[in-house]
């Protein structure tokens, strides 16, 4: 009956998301719409990690890399449409632009691009080895961030407007929610559609016997190499998302504790579990407002509390609910 | 010009020699335990703090350092009876996110205790002076005596490691775990007296460190990702890889930064010469571990599995 548990736990999650913040709409609350908006960029960004995380078994500690870059790219270009100044002028004209789209599939490229870069080195090696090169590059882009000063450098970058989506006024806090719900939504259908597929087979059979998978002929480093990508773009989308959340990218997002932070919405979630990131991330959220407007300290019981589900409650949140998986 | 090159060459000398001390402690913990700890900077940072406080309090910066050790040993030594000693058998996942968590309790925990301004270490009246360098320009000398100590904690852990029984259980567990368990060395003090090692040598790098910066939350946490390049560099689990990836990143860093933005400055103007130069600069030793990883994955001295 585990499985009927936890469609139940998802269903509760699903709800949940969608009924708090209409209901703070009633009771006139923005701010508590603004954190279920977070829930929702972070789950999304949890929903990437999850991909090589949960079901390919690859430990990245560099996913801070892939929402920084989407943070920039709506960053940068809006940034540019704001302030006049094309991007480039020769040979031909690229100007900036406040168009959420045109910002997405920006920031699907480009971390496209740097998650190929970046995996085709990684994924030569494993184990402890990839998860501090995972590391290390991200590192390497956030001292980038930090000290090219074209875009604010350690000051990071504001944007001045939220950028626009047809037919949206994404100023209003519930819309925006409603935009980011949409792409969470979209995230999580589109990640649980691959892992049901021959691909996402290939990848879960990598983790548990890559000698089992090069023997009937499916080399596990390009369909690796493929989630990481896969992984990347939807974990740069949240970026995107999340700095037009806060109006305002920074090399923060960067980080190596970004990077700790979307491993431990999965975490405390549940590894591999499609709902795992946004129990996880709404789980921090609530503990971050409760515990922070208690304690100036908040993080001292946050890693206790941390500490104590990797010691003794594996499986995270929806694992202990849900009890275990049916079929692994 | 050349006496400029030599401080800086003297500088990445410094920057290699600390970052060995943390590399050595990181790279013993996962060669003999399996154990990847991200904590190792939160010792470095209790070593610093130690040291601060001691030497404010009691006005002698040598009973700071003795506390940096003491401070961080212990720590280091409770950390491993209670937390990580249940994660020896855990996969890399857990470490890592346990010892996340750590990092979060040792920071925010220092924070309650000592408040977020930083603290300043000072240097022992006798060490205060400069030297006169060849080429004329003054170096400090307390950033000598920092080399010189560094050194020498670096051939004392080579002697203690190659030399001593302690040693030859020490790589006895390198190389067979469950042999050297069933041969009657107790393996959980073992791994306790490693871990705590490791610590101590955080911790007293840490203490030279926090006299030419400030002593502040955090402070460990740099250090700590370069480390991991030293180890990844030189091979996880060889101390002789850490030291070669010690000088190797210390160098690169510090080099980098001095001349780059000159090299670039040759065809630039000045200004976009030292924007790209110190952007690239703070890449270069990433890019450095790139190259080392593409051509030998298991790094320098690493065991080729």
């Amino acid at each position: 009956m585990t499985m009927n548990r936890e469609f139940l736990i998802n269903s509760i999650l699903a709800i949940a998301l969608i009924a708090v913040p209409l209901i703070a709409l009633g009771m006139d609350e923005p701010f508590i719409i603004t954190l279920a908006t977070k829930v929702a960029i972070f789950a999304m960004a949890g929903v990437g990690l999850n991909l090589v995380l949960g079901y390919g078994g690859l430990v990245s500690f560099g996913h801070a890399a892939f929402f920084g870059i989407g943070g920039y790219a709506a960053g940068i270009l809006a940034s540019h449409a704001l302030n006049y100044e094309p991007i480039m002028e020769s040979p031909f004209l690229i100007e900036g632009t406040t168009q959420m789209i045109v910002i997405w599939i920006v920031a699907l490229i480009v971390s496209a691009l740097v998650a190929l870069v970046i995996g085709a080195i990684t994924l030569r090696t494993s184990g402890v080895y990839f998860i501090m090169i995972t590391l290390a590059f991200a590192q390497m882009i956030y001292y980038f961030a930090i000290s090219w000063p074209a875009y604010g450098g350690e000051d990071g970058l504001s944007i001045y407007v939220r950028n626009g989506f047809p037919g949206i006024n994404t100023l209003d806090p519930i819309s925006f929610f409603a935009l980011c719900a949409v792409m969470l939504a979209i995230a999580m259908v589109f990640s649980a559609v691959l892992i049901r597929s021959r691909f996402g087979l290939a990848l879960q059979g990598a983790r548990q016997n890559p000698q089992r998978m090069t023997a009937v002929g499916i080399a596990p480093f390009r369909i690796r190499l493929v989630a990481f990508v896969i992984s990347a773009m939807i974990t740069a989308l949240a970026g995107a998302l999340y700095a037009d959340l806060n109006r305002f990218v920074s090399p923060t997002m960067l980080s190596w504790h970004m990077s700790g932070e979307i491993m431990v919405f999965v975490i405390l979630g549940g590894v591999g579990r499609l709902f795992g990131p946004l129990a996880g991330a709404a789980l921090y959220i609530i503990l971050e407002h409760l515990l922070g407007g208690v304690w100036e300290f908040w993080q001292l019981p946050l890693g206790v509390l941390l500490l104590l589900v990797v010691l003794f409650a594996r499986g995270g949140l929806v694992g202990v609910l849900a009890g275990e998986r049916k079929h692994v | 010009m050349f006496s400029l090159f030599l401080e800086q060459l003297l500088n990445g000398l410094q920057s290699g020699v600390m970052l060995f001390l943390m590399a050595s402690g990181l790279t013993l913990v996962f060669g003999v335990m399996g154990l990847i700890n991200l904590a190792h900077g939160s010792l470095y940072m209790i070593g610093a703090f130690a040291c601060a406080a001691v030497a404010a309090w009691t006005g002698s910066f040598w009973l700071g350092l003795v506390a940096s050790l003491m401070a961080a040993a212990i720590a280091g030594a409770l950390v491993e009876m209670l937390i990580i000693r249940r994660l020896y058998n855990r996969d890399h996942l857990d470490q890592v996110l346990a010892t996340f968590a750590l990092i979060l309790i040792f920071s925010e925990g220092t924070r309650w205790i000592f408040g977020s301004f930083p603290l300043f270490l000072s240097v022992p009246d006798f060490l205060t002076g400069t030297v006169i360098l060849p080429g004329g320009s003054q170096y400090p000398l307390f950033r000598l005596a920092i080399i010189v100590a560094g050194l020498a904690v670096a051939v004392g852990l080579f002697l203690l490691i190659g030399k001593t029984r302690l040693g030859i259980r020490i790589r006895a567990g390198e190389a067979d775990r469950g042999m050297i368990a069933a041969l009657g060395v107790d393996i959980d003090r073992l791994y306790t007296i490693v871990f705590a090692l490791g610590a101590a040598l955080a911790g007293l790098a840490g203490a030279f460190v926090g006299t030419t910066q400030s002593v502040q939350v955090g402070m460990g946490e740099p250090v700590l990702i370069l480390a991991f390049v030293v180890i990844v560099i030189g091979g996880i689990g060889s101390i002789k890889g850490a030291l070669v990836g010690s000088l190797l990143v210390g160098f690169t860093d510090t080099m980098g930064r001095f001349l780059l933005p000159h090299a670039f400055a040759t065809f630039l103007d000045p200004s976009s010469a030292t924007a790209i130069g110190s952007a690239l600069a703070s890449m270069l030793i990433y890019i450095v571990m790139a190259l080392v990883l593409f051509l030998r994955p298991s790094g320098l001295f690493g065991a080729t599995s």
